[in-house]
C-alpha cells in the first residue's frame, strides 16, 4: 500500500440532495488516519450529511465513499465495517434511550456487539469510571444533564472499541466545564488507542484549535483542508474564527465589520422584569430553586447555563406558561399570569427550536402572527415588507418554513416575535445550533432592537462570546442562579480565559467537582469479539430486552393496554346482543271483536313485546312509527272476526319499522311465530284438523342451548382486541424511534433488518399473549363461559395470531413517517376488517364482493372461528390445527413485507 | 369580535397545515370513499348464502321438495351428508343448519302421523341462527303444507298474515350499514384528526407559542374543532351524495339538509372528544390507546350494531353519553322514516349539549396539560 492508501476514509465527488435542496455539491476529501479530524463550517452546509454518509447511516446518492478500505455502497463491506465504526448523531443524547438508565443503555450496546456478561460488566465499569458517570448508573438517561448525556453517548460509542469514531457536534448545548472534560476524555482515549481516527464536526472555533487536521466546509463544498496552523497561515489571520470567515465567498462575510454595542441609556419607569424567589418543582424534582433578579427597561439580560439547568423553566414562568410553585414574577409591574391578555400583547416570545409552523410559508407565518396580535389589516403588509427586508428574508418569503436552513428559521422566528413591536422579548436559546456568521447577524438585530427601540431583551444562551455582549448576565446551574453581574466584572476574575474560566470555577464550586476520574486504562487489552454464530440472535434478543425495559418504564401505556382491552371486553360482551327484548308494539284494531282480541292476545304478556297505547288511525300509525315510538304495529281490518268465523279469507297486516334491518328480520320471525301459534290453536279448537300437526319441526340449538349472545360473544371479542391493541402499540413503538432519532442505532450498528423487526416484535407478542390470558380468564370466570376444548391449541392460536397482528403493526410503521400517521393508518385500516368483516355480527359467508375478499385476507376471522370453536364446540387440537396454520401464514407475509420495505439507511 | 377573528385566522393555519399532510388526507379520502363503499356494500342480508345440510334418510319426493325449497340469496343450495358426518361438519363450521329427514317421513305425513323434522343449528353463529331458524322453519312447514294441500290432506287456511316493512320494504341490509358506516367514519376520523392536530402542535412546541400570544385556550380549541370538522364535513357531503345516494343507490326519505345540519352538530361533539383525548394523552402511544377505548364503544353502542333497547339495562344510561347514539337515532329517523325537525330536535339538542360538555372539560384541563405540570 502506498501513501495514497493511507486514509481512514475517502470520498470522491460526493453529491447529496434532499428534494430540491443540495446538501453536498461534489465533495472530494481524503481523511488521514490516526488523527483528530475536525469538520468546521456554518449550519446547513452539509456537515451532518457528510458524517452520516461516512458512518453508513445515509444512503449514497452519487459519488464514492470509501471507509476503512472498502466502499460504503457495498452492503457486505458496510455490514462488516459497521463493527469498527462508531457514530454519535447531532443532538443531546439523540441516540440514547431516555427512559433507560445509564447502565441499561450501555448494556444494550454491549449486547448488540455480542459481549458476554462479565465482558460487558468490565467495559461498562471502565468507561463509566473514566467519564465520572459511575455514581449515576441507575439514573435514566433523560434525567442527565446535557454534558452527562454526551458523555454517556460517547461511552455507548466506545463500548465496542471502534477504529473510526464519528462525532456530530458533540458539545453543542453543553456547559463549559463539561465541554472541557469531554475533550480531555477524547484525548485520553486517543492516547490509549493511537490507531483510532476521530472525526468531529463543531460550531465552536476555539475547540477546533485542538484538532490535528481540519476541513472547512461551506455550501456543500470543501473550502480548505490542513492543520489549524495551515489555515491561519493561508489566510493570514490570528484566530480560526476570522480565518474561517475569510475563506468564505465575499458576499457571505460580515458586511458591517465587528459587532459594536452602543452604551445603554437608562430608561424611566421601574424595572421591566422582576423575579422574586421563583421556585418550580415537578414532582420531587426542583427545576428552579429560589431564583431572583431584576431586569431594567431596554436592557439585554443574558441567562447562561447548560441544558437542563432551569433556564427554560424560568422563562416559561415569566411568560405565564408555567405557574410558579413558590415566589412571584412581575412584567412591567404586573404579575406574570396566564390570564393577563394585555401584558401578553407587550411581550414577544421565541421558544427553543424556533417552533414555527413548518407547513406555512415565511410570509404566512408572519401574517398569522400579525393577525393574532390584532394588527390593522392595512399596516400588516407594510410591516411584513419592512421585516422581510430588515431580516434579509425577502428572497425566501414564499418558501415553506420547514425548508429553511436553521439560521433563517431563527431569523424568521425573531421576526415573528417582534412583528407587533413588543416592549419586551423573551428569547430561549435563540442561537443554539446556529453558526457564527448567522449568530453575529442575529445579534446585530438584537442590539438594534434594544438600543434603538428600547426593547427589553431577556435571552438565554450557552455561548460565552454572546454573554459578553449582554448588559448583565446571570449563570444558572442545577436550578439556581450562581452569580449575577455585568460580564466585564465577571470576566476580571477569570484570568486569561476570561468569562469561560470564571464560569467553570463557579460550576465546579457548585457541583463540588474535584475531578475524581480515573484514567481510562487498558480499555483495549482484549481483542475485539469475533463474529460468531448466533450473533444475529444475540442482537435480536438485545433489541427485545431493551424494548421490554422501555415498555416497563411506561406503566400508563401498559395499564391502558390491559385495562382498556378488559373494559372493551365488557362493553362488547354486554353491548352486542342479538337477543331482542321489549320491542315497542301497538295494536291497530279496527274490528274490536272477541276474535281480534284473541289474535292480539298472542302478542301480549311476553318478554319480547312491550305493548304501547293502541293506534287509532292509519295516520297515527305512520306518525308514531316515524318518530320511532313503535317498531311494530298489528293492523286488524274491520270485519276480521266475522270473516274468520265464516271461514272467509281475510288478512292481518304487521307493520314493521324496517330501518334497522336485522332487528326487522328478528321481529318478523317473532310475528310469524305468534301468527302460527294462533292459527294452530284455532284449528285445533275448531276441529278442522286433528290435534296433531302435519309435521313437528324440532330445532336443536347446538353448542349454545340457551341461545344467548354472551357465550358466543365472549370468545369472539378477544380476536378483535388482540388485533387492534398489539398492532397499534407495535406501530407507534417503531415510528417513535424514528421521530426521536434512536433508529440511528439500527442504521449504524450491525443489526440486521429481521433482527430489528423481530426483536421489537417479541415484547409486544408477549404483551399480547398476556392480554389474551387476562381476557380468557374474564370469559371463563366473569362471564361463566367454559373453555370446553383444547386450551393448548387455543393458546398456540393466540400466539400465532398476536404475531400476525404485531406484524401488521410493523408494516404500518415502516410505511408511515410520523407517529400521528402510524396511529391514524393502523386505526383506519385495521378497524373495518377487524370489527365488521370478522364474523362478529355478520358471518363471513354472508359478506359480499370486496368485503368477502378482505375478510379472507385478514387473520381475525380465522382466530375468532377457532376461539368460538374451542370455547363452545369443545374442539380439540386435531380439529383446530388448520386454523392455526392459516393464521401462522400471515406472520411471514407481514414481517417479510415490512423487512422488504424497511431501509437500513436513511435517504 | 376579537375572538371571532382569532378563530378565523387560526382556522386558516390549521387548514393549511392539514393540507400539507398527504397521508392524513389520503386516509380521509379512503375512509369516505372506497372504505365506506366496501363496508356498506359488503353487508349482505343478515342471512345470506347460509349453508344448509340435509341428512335425507327418506329419499322421497317430499324430502327432495324440501331441499329445492331452499335457494339463494338466503340459503345456499343444500348439500347432503351422511348421519355420521354431521357432527364433524358442525364442529368445523362447514355448515350452519343440518336438517334430518327421518326414514318414512313422506309416508308419515300422508298418514297424518305428524313426523318430526330435526333441525340442528350451530347456535354460536347467533345472528344467522336466530333469524335463519325462523325462515327455515316457515319455509319447511310451508313446503309440507303445500305438499299436503296437493295431496288434499288439508284445506288452505283462511287467515293470512301480511308482513309489511315500512321504510325499507325489501329489508335491504345495505341501507342500515350505509348509515352506520357513515357514522363510524365520522366518529373515527373527526376524533383522530382533531386530537392528533393538538398533540402534534404540542410536540412541536407551537402550542406554547400560541399561548403566550393574546389568544385564549377557547379560541385555539374552537379553531381546531372548526377546521378539522370542516374537512370531515366536506368528505361527508361527498360520501352522502356520491357514495350513499349514488353508488349505493339508497333512497332518501327525509331531507338531506336536515341530516347535514345534524351532522354539523355531531362533528362539533366528535371534535370536542378529540380535543379532550388530545389533552388527556401525554404521548402519541397513549393517545392511540385512548382512541381505541373511546371509538369502539362509540361505534358498537350507537345502536347501529345492536338496538339500544336490546342492550343491558345498566348500559343504556351510559350510552346516553355517547353522541353517536343520538346521531344514529336522528340519522335513521331522517333518512328512512323521513322525520322532520319537530321529531328529531331532542337528539340534535343532546348531541350539542354533549359536545359542549366535552369542550368545557377540555378547556378546564387545557393549560394544565400544556404546561406539563
Amino acid at each position: 500500500m502506498g501513501a495514497e492508501a493511507a486514509a481512514v476514509a475517502r470520498v470522491a465527488d460526493l453529491r447529496h440532495r434532499y428534494g430540491d435542496t443540495t446538501a453536498l455539491d461534489g465533495v472530494s476529501l481524503d481523511l488521514p488516519p490516526g488523527l483528530m479530524l475536525g469538520l468546521i463550517g456554518p449550519d446547513g452546509v452539509g456537515k451532518s450529511t457528510l458524517l452520516g454518509l461516512l458512518a453508513g447511516a445515509r444512503e449514497i446518492q452519487r459519488g464514492r465513499v470509501t471507509v476503512l478500505d472498502g466502499s460504503m455502497a457495498d452492503n457486505a463491506h458496510r455490514e462488516a465495517v459497521l463493527q469498527r465504526i462508531a457514530y454519535m448523531p447531532q443532538g443531546l443524547g439523540k441516540n440514547l434511550y431516555q427512559e433507560l438508565s445509564v447502565q441499561e443503555n450501555l448494556d444494550f450496546f454491549g449486547r448488540l456487539f455480542g459481549h458476554d456478561g462479565p465482558e460487558r460488566r468490565r467495559r461498562i465499569d471502565r468507561l463509566t469510571r473514566a467519564t465520572g458517570l459511575d455514581p449515576f448508573l441507575n439514573r435514566p438517561a433523560g434525567k442527565l444533564s446535557g454534558g452527562m448525556k454526551q458523555k454517556l453517548g460517547l461511552c455507548c460509542s466506545l463500548i465496542h472499541d471502534p477504529d473510526f469514531l464519528i462525532l456530530d457536534e458533540p458539545t453543542t448545548g453543553v456547559d463549559p466545564l463539561s465541554r472541557g472534560q469531554f475533550w480531555d476524555l477524547i484525548d485520553e482515549i486517543r492516547a490509549e488507542r493511537p490507531g483510532m481516527s476521530v472525526l468531529v464536526s463543531t460550531a465552536y472555533m476555539e475547540e477546533a484549535e485542538r484538532f490535528d487536521w481540519l476541513a472547512a466546509m461551506d455550501a456543500g463544498r470543501i473550502l480548505a483542508t490542513g492543520t489549524p496552523q495551515d489555515l491561519r497561515t493561508e489566510t493570514g489571520k490570528e484566530d480560526l474564527e476570522s480565518a474561517f470567515v475569510s475563506l468564505l465567498p465575499a458576499d457571505k462575510q460580515h458586511a458591517d465589520g465587528p459587532l459594536v454595542i452602543p452604551p445603554r441609556e437608562t430608561r424611566p419607569g421601574g424595572p421591566a422584569i422582576v423575579a422574586r424567589n421563583l421556585t418550580r418543582r415537578f414532582g420531587d424534582f426542583t427545576a428552579v430553586n429560589n431564583v431572583s433578579f431584576e431586569i431594567e427597561r431596554g436592557e439585554i439580560f443574558g441567562f447562561l447555563g447548560s441544558n437542563g439547568s432551569g433556564k427554560t423553566t424560568t422563562m416559561k414562568m415569566l411568560t405565564g406558561l408555567l405557574s410558579a410553585s413558590e415566589g412571584e414574577a412581575f412584567l412591567f409591574g404586573k404579575p406574570a399570569d396566564a390570564s393577563n391578555i394585555e401584558t401578553r400583547k407587550r411581550v414577544g416570545f421565541m421558544s427553543q427550536n424556533f417552533s414555527l409552523w413548518g407547513e406555512l410559508m415565511v410570509r404566512q407565518n408572519l401574517t398569522l402572527h400579525a393577525r393574532l396580535f390584532h394588527m390593522e389589516g392595512t399596516v400588516i403588509a407594510e410591516r411584513i415588507a419592512e421585516l422581510l427586508a430588515e431580516f434579509g428574508l425577502d428572497t425566501q418569503a414564499d418558501a415553506f418554513a420547514k425548508d429553511l436552513p436553521l439560521g433563517l428559521k431563527q431569523r424568521l422566528s425573531l421576526a415573528c416575535a417582534v412583528i407587533h413591536s413588543p416592549d419586551m422579548l423573551i428569547l430561549d436559546e435563540p442561537t443554539s445550533g446556529v453558526d457564527p456568521v448567522a449568530r453575529d447577524e442575529f445579534w446585530n438585530l438584537l442590539v438594534r432592537l434594544s438600543r434603538r427601540d428600547a426593547v427589553t431583551i431577556f435571552i438565554s444562551t450557552h455561548f460565552m462570546n454572546e454573554a459578553l455582549r449582554c448588559d448583565r448576565i446571570s449563570l444558572m446551574h442545577a436550578g439556581e442562579v450562581l452569580v449575577y453581574d455585568t460580564p466585564q466584572n465577571l470576566a476580571e476574575g477569570g484570568g486569561s480565559e476570561g468569562l469561560n474560566e470564571t464560569f467553570i470555577r463557579y460550576i465546579r464550586q457548585a457541583s463540588g467537582d474535584t475531578e475524581p476520574r480515573q484514567a481510562l486504562a487498558t480499555l483495549t487489552e482484549d481483542a475485539r469479539p469475533h463474529r460468531r454464530m448466533g450473533a444475529g440472535l444475540t442482537r435480536l434478543l438485545a433489541v427485545s430486552r431493551r424494548e421490554m425495559l422501555e415498555v416497563m418504564r411506561d406503566p400508563i401505556r401498559l395499564a391502558f393496554a390491559f385495562l382498556g382491552s378488559m373494559i372493551l371486553m365488557l362493553m362488547f360482551a354486554y353491548g352486542i346482543s342479538t337477543d331482542v327484548e321489549d320491542l315497542s308494539y301497538a295494536a291497530f284494531d279496527q274490528d274490536r271483536t272477541p276474535e281480534s282480541r284473541a289474535y292480539l292476545a298472542n302478542f301480549e304478556g311476553s318478554k319480547i313485546f312491550a305493548e304501547q297505547p293502541e293506534v287509532q288511525s292509519a295516520d297515527q300509525l305512520r306518525e308514531r312509527m316515524q318518530a320511532g315510538e313503535i317498531s311494530l304495529a298489528i293492523e286488524i281490518p274491520a270485519g276480521f272476526g266475522r270473516a274468520l268465523t265464516r271461514g272467509q279469507p281475510v288478512s292481518v297486516a304487521a307493520w314493521i319499522d324496517g330501518a334497522n334491518t336485522t332487528r326487522a328480520s328478528t321481529i318478523e320471525g317473532y310475528v310469524q311465530g305468534a301468527h302460527a301459534s294462533f292459527m294452530s290453536n284455532r284449528m285445533i279448537r275448531e276441529g278442522q284438523v286433528a290435534a296433531t300437526p302435519l309435521v313437528n319441526i324440532e330445532p336443536r340449538y347446538r353448542y349454545n342451548p340457551s341461545f344467548e349472545s354472551l357465550p358466543s360473544m365472549a370468545p369472539s371479542v378477544p380476536a378483535i382486541l388482540l388485533m387492534l391493541f398489539p398492532s397499534i402499540l407495535m406501530a407507534v413503538s417503531i415510528s417513535r424511534e424514528r421521530e426521536i432519532g434512536t433508529i440511528t442505532n439500527f442504521y449504524v450498528t450491525p443489526t440486521g433488518k429481521l433482527e430489528f423487526l423481530l426483536g421489537k416484535q417479541l415484547p409486544y407478542v408477549g404483551i399480547g399473549l398476556a392480554n389474551w390470558l387476562s381476557l380468557t380468564a374474564m370469559a371463563v370466570f366473569l362471564f361463566g363461559v367454559p373453555l370446553q376444548g383444547s386450551a393448548a391449541a387455543l393458546a398456540l392460536g393466540a400466539l400465532v395470531y398476536v404475531f400476525a397482528s404485531t406484524g401488521f403493526g410493523l408494516i404500518i410503521a415502516v410505511f408511515t413517517k410520523s407517529q400521528v400517521a402510524a396511529v391514524f393508518a393502523t386505526t383506519i385500516i385495521a378497524m373495518m376488517p377487524t370489527v365488521q368483516f370478522s364474523g362478529l355480527t355478520q358471518p363471513v359467508e354472508t359478506l359480499e364482493g370486496f368485503a368477502r375478499i378482505m375478510a379472507a385476507l385478514w387473520p381475525t376471522n380465522y382466530f375468532m372461528q377457532m376461539s368460538v370453536g374451542a370455547f363452545n364446540k369443545a374442539l380439540t387440537f386435531g380439529e383446530l390445527w388448520p386454523n392455526i396454520l392459516l393464521i401462522a401464514a400471515f406472520t411471514p407475509v407481514f414481517v417479510g413485507v415490512a423487512a422488504l420495505l424497511l431501509k437500513k439507511q436513511e435517504a | 369580535m376579537r375572538w371571532g377573528l382569532n378563530i378565523f385566522w387560526l382556522m386558516g393555519k390549521e387548514l393549511r397545515v392539514l393540507w400539507r399532510d398527504l397521508v392524513l388526507l389520503l386516509l380521509v379520502v379512503y375512509s369516505f370513499g372506497p372504505g365506506m363503499y366496501i363496508e356498506s356494500s359488503g353487508a349482505g342480508e343478515a342471512i345470506n348464502n347460509t349453508a344448509v345440510t340435509f341428512v335425507d334418510e327418506d329419499r322421497s319426493s317430499l324430502s327432495r321438495a324440501l331441499q329445492t325449497a331452499l335457494y339463494p340469496p338466503y340459503f345456499l343450495p343444500p348439500n347432503e351428508a351422511g348421519p355420521d358426518e354431521v357432527e364433524r361438519m358442525l364442529d368445523w363450521g362447514e355448515t350452519t343448519f343440518v336438517v334430518v329427514v327421518p326414514a318414512g317421513f313422506e309416508a308419515d305425513v300422508r298418514a297424518g302421523r305428524s313426523p318430526t323434522l330435526q333441525v340442528n343449528i350451530d347456535a354460536t353463529k347467533t345472528m344467522q341462527a336466530s333469524i335463519g331458524t325462523g325462515y327455515l322453519t316457515s319455509i319447511l312447514s310451508g313446503e309440507v303444507q303445500r305438499f299436503a294441500a296437493r295431496a288434499d290432506l288439508v284445506e288452505k287456511p283462511p287467515l293470512d298474515l301480511v308482513v309489511r316493512r315500512a321504510y325499507n320494504p325489501a329489508g335491504n341490509n345495505v341501507w342500515l350499514s350505509a348509515i352506520s358506516g357513515l357514522l363510524n367514519q365520522l366518529s373515527m376520523l373527526t376524533i383522530v384528526l382533531t386530537g392528533a392536530a393538538l398533540i402534534r402542535e404540542r410536540e412541536h412546541g407551537t402550542i406554547e407559542h400560541l399561548l403566550v400570544m393574546p389568544i385564549s385556550a377557547f379560541e385555539i380549541a374552537l379553531a381546531k374543532i372548526f377546521a378539522n370538522s370542516l374537512v370531515i364535513f366536506i368528505a361527508f357531503v361527498f360520501a352522502l351524495f356520491v357514495i350513499v345516494q349514488g353508488a349505493l343507490d339508497i333512497p332518501f326519505a327525509g331531507s338531506e339538509a336536515l341530516l347535514i345540519a345534524g351532522t354539523v352538530i355531531y362533528l362539533f361533539a366528535a371534535a370536542s372528544i378529540g380535543i379532550l383525548l388530545g389533552i388527556l394523552a401525554r404521548t402519541m402511544a397513549q393517545f392511540a390507546l385512548l382512541i381505541m377505548l373511546v371509538i369502539m364503544p362509540i361505534m358498537i353502542l350507537s345502536g347501529g350494531m345492536t338496538p339500544i333497547e336490546s342492550q343491558p339495562i345498566w348500559l343504556q344510561p351510559l350510552t346516553f353519553l355517547l353522541p353517536s347514539r343520538h346521531y344514529m337515532e336522528f340519522a335513521q329517523a331522517i333518512t328512512y322514516r323521513g322525520a322532520d325537525l319537530a321529531i328529531v330536535w331532542p337528539s340534535f339538542l343532546w348531541t350539542f349539549l354533549l359536545g359542549a360538555l366535552f369542550l368545557g372539560v377540555s378547556l378546564i384541563l387545557f393549560r394544565r396539560s400544556v404546561s406539563g405540570g
